[in-house]
């Protein structure tokens, strides 16, 4: 090879990593901060749950002692740890919408031609969205606190790692669903095959012995749904627990989707290149 | 079919050989769809390359595949001599791409975009500042800056995206039909630019269009039709053989003919 093609071949450093991934989550909390309804409508969305569908909820539904708590609860506080992994699960399928979007608008391929590895940018923008819905579900807390539920106050920072783990994880299904299903290109097609399938038959709503007594295969369905083992880690942490198994799920269903990602958009294997890149 | 032969159009004095960007034997398909056949090609550094070719004639999908959305399924694209699929960091650092699609982000401002392209390449903080001061003050839409992308007119966004495919000082770039949809004092103004980048800063270019007249009498020049390469070569070369007086003529004589053997 000449000259010309031995120079460039260092490698980046460590620091322009940082910038790299930096940069990318900047620009999803400027976007987010940029598209202010989004972030309004992500609000409201689980507090119109809490404030109208809890309060009806309430007198229906008894819940008895069961882990993490130590007493009886009201409907609202066992319902506030389902809306949390709510709003990251809109929050992964929104963003990944958008990565659909982006691929046609271009914004995607503008991040896949960064001569940083795919993967990385890959989980960079994992960790971005992620971290977008950590600010979303904080913000929930704050008006919940507010609505009277209080879980002890190290629970807010217990929290927090589940909040990164579960949001990796719906993240990370939501970018190997923009990249396999072309049909989930609008939300409506999410929002019926996805998010209220996954969102209903889990224990967000209600708690898994109560679905038992009625329903036996719905049991079923809620325990093969990684989505209630995201619920239940993020109640556990709340109340300064571990669920070891929801731990143990959501971590291993974390790097079973990231990879499925990263593998969906490799570009000697991938499924767009199987396709062609949407256009002409 | 054999190989395409590929005149290598001729690199200006003073710049070793290798080729900016050197494509060989490209075959691409969707499912049965034949997109590319045995494309080769090359650009020469410090040149200024147009590729021609009618919408349908594989040009998206062979940007696609030199900015390594995906691999190639047959053949080779290199880079200044790094081939994309195996040394795609190295390849992709070398390389300033311009998207036929629209690819700012609407909602965040000029600048923003600009830095966000700049991280993305690994340059932050005041560099990252200067570098982008510069390159929208080299488009003229330093006074735009703060505006969002949403409010610019198709050429300025054109501009300002032309400004950010340099922030890296690649050495070659590409550019996938940067004048559709502008007007003619936009499309004039952009195709300006570019050939100064080619002549003052020896940037070797690929610019690909449907448009004849953009091209001129010192270009390089490579038809694609249908997915293959029909000519390639030095412009004056490219009309000689084509037994055509002017591109136009050449152009029309190599697809027509292409298209009825096609019929045959």
């Amino acid at each position: 090879m000449s000259a010309s093609a031995i120079r460039d071949e260092q490698g980046f450093t460590v620091a322009q990593h940082l910038i790299c991934l930096r940069g990318i989550v900047w620009r999803e909390a400027l976007r987010f901060v940029h598209q202010r309804e989004r972030f309004i409508s992500a609000l409201v969305r689980p507090l119109v749950w809490l404030f109208i569908f809890a309060a009806g909820f309430r007198q229906i539904l008894g819940v008895s002692i069961i882990p993490p708590y130590d007493t009886y609860v009201l409907y609202e506080v066992y319902v506030t740890p389902g809306l949390m992994a709510m709003i990251q699960l809109f929050n992964g399928m929104q963003s990944s919408l958008s990565m659909v979007y982006d691929r046609e608008m271009g914004n995607m391929r503008m991040l896949l031609v960064s001569p940083f590895p795919r993967w990385y940018l890959l989980i960079g923008k994992l960790l971005a969205s992620t971290a977008v819905s950590v600010l979303q579900v904080y913000a929930y807390l704050v008006v919940a606190w507010l609505w009277g539920i209080t879980p002890p106050p190290w629970g807010y920072l217990a929290v927090l790692p589940a909040l990164v783990l579960s949001g990796m994880m719906l993240g990370a299904l939501g970018m190997l669903l923009s990249s396999a299903i072309r049909q989930l290109e609008n939300f409506a097609g999410v929002m019926n095959f996805v998010i209220f399938p996954m969102f209903f038959a889990s224990s967000a709503l209600y708690p898994l012995w109560l679905v038992q007594q009625s329903s036996p295969v719905v049991y079923t369905i809620c325990r093969l749904n990684p989505f209630t083992y995201a619920i239940e880690l993020i109640r556990f942490a709340l109340y300064l627990e571990i669920n070891w198994t929801a731990l143990a799920v959501v971590a291993s269903m974390t790097v079973l989707f990231t990879a499925g990602a990263i593998l969906a958009y490799d570009p000697a294997r991938g499924l767009i290149a199987r396709r062609g890149a949407g256009g002409a | 079919m054999s190989a395409t032969i590929v005149q290598a159009a001729s690199a200006p004095s003073g710049l070793d050989a290798t080729p900016a960007l050197a494509v060989h034997g490209v075959s691409h398909s969707y499912g049965s769809r034949k997109a590319l056949v045995d494309v080769s090609l090359a650009v020469q550094q410090g040149r200024f390359t147009v590729l021609l070719g009618l919408n349908g004639a594989g040009k998206t999908t062979l940007f696609s595949l030199i900015t390594r959305l995906y691999d190639t399924q047959r053949g080779s694209v290199d880079v200044l001599g790094h081939p994309v699929a195996r040394q795609p960091g190295a390849a992709l650092r070398l390389l300033g791409v311009v998207f036929q699609a629209r690819t700012l982000d609407l909602d965040l401002s000029v600048m923003e975009n600009l830095l966000y392209h700049a991280a993305l390449h690994g340059i932050g903080g005041r560099e990252a500042r200067r570098r982008s001061q510069a390159a929208l003050e080299e488009v003229e839409m330093a006074d735009r800056a703060r505006d969002t992308a949403r409010k610019l007119s198709g050429g300025q966004m054109r501009r300002v995206e032309i400004a950010r495919a340099l922030l890296h000082r690649p050495r070659v770039m590409v550019l996938d039909e940067p004048t559709v949809g502008l007007d003619v004092a936009s499309r004039a103004a952009i195709l300006r630019h570019v050939r100064t980048l080619v002549r003052e800063r020896g940037v070797a270019v690929l610019w690909a269009t449907h448009l004849l007249d953009e091209v001129q009498p010192e270009d390089a020049a490579v038809v694609l039709h249908l997915g293959r390469v029909l000519a390639a070569g030095d412009v004056p070369d490219v009309i000689r053989s084509a037994g055509a007086a002017d591109m136009r003529g050449a152009f029309t004589a190599l697809t027509g003919g292409a298209a009825a053997r096609e019929a045959e």
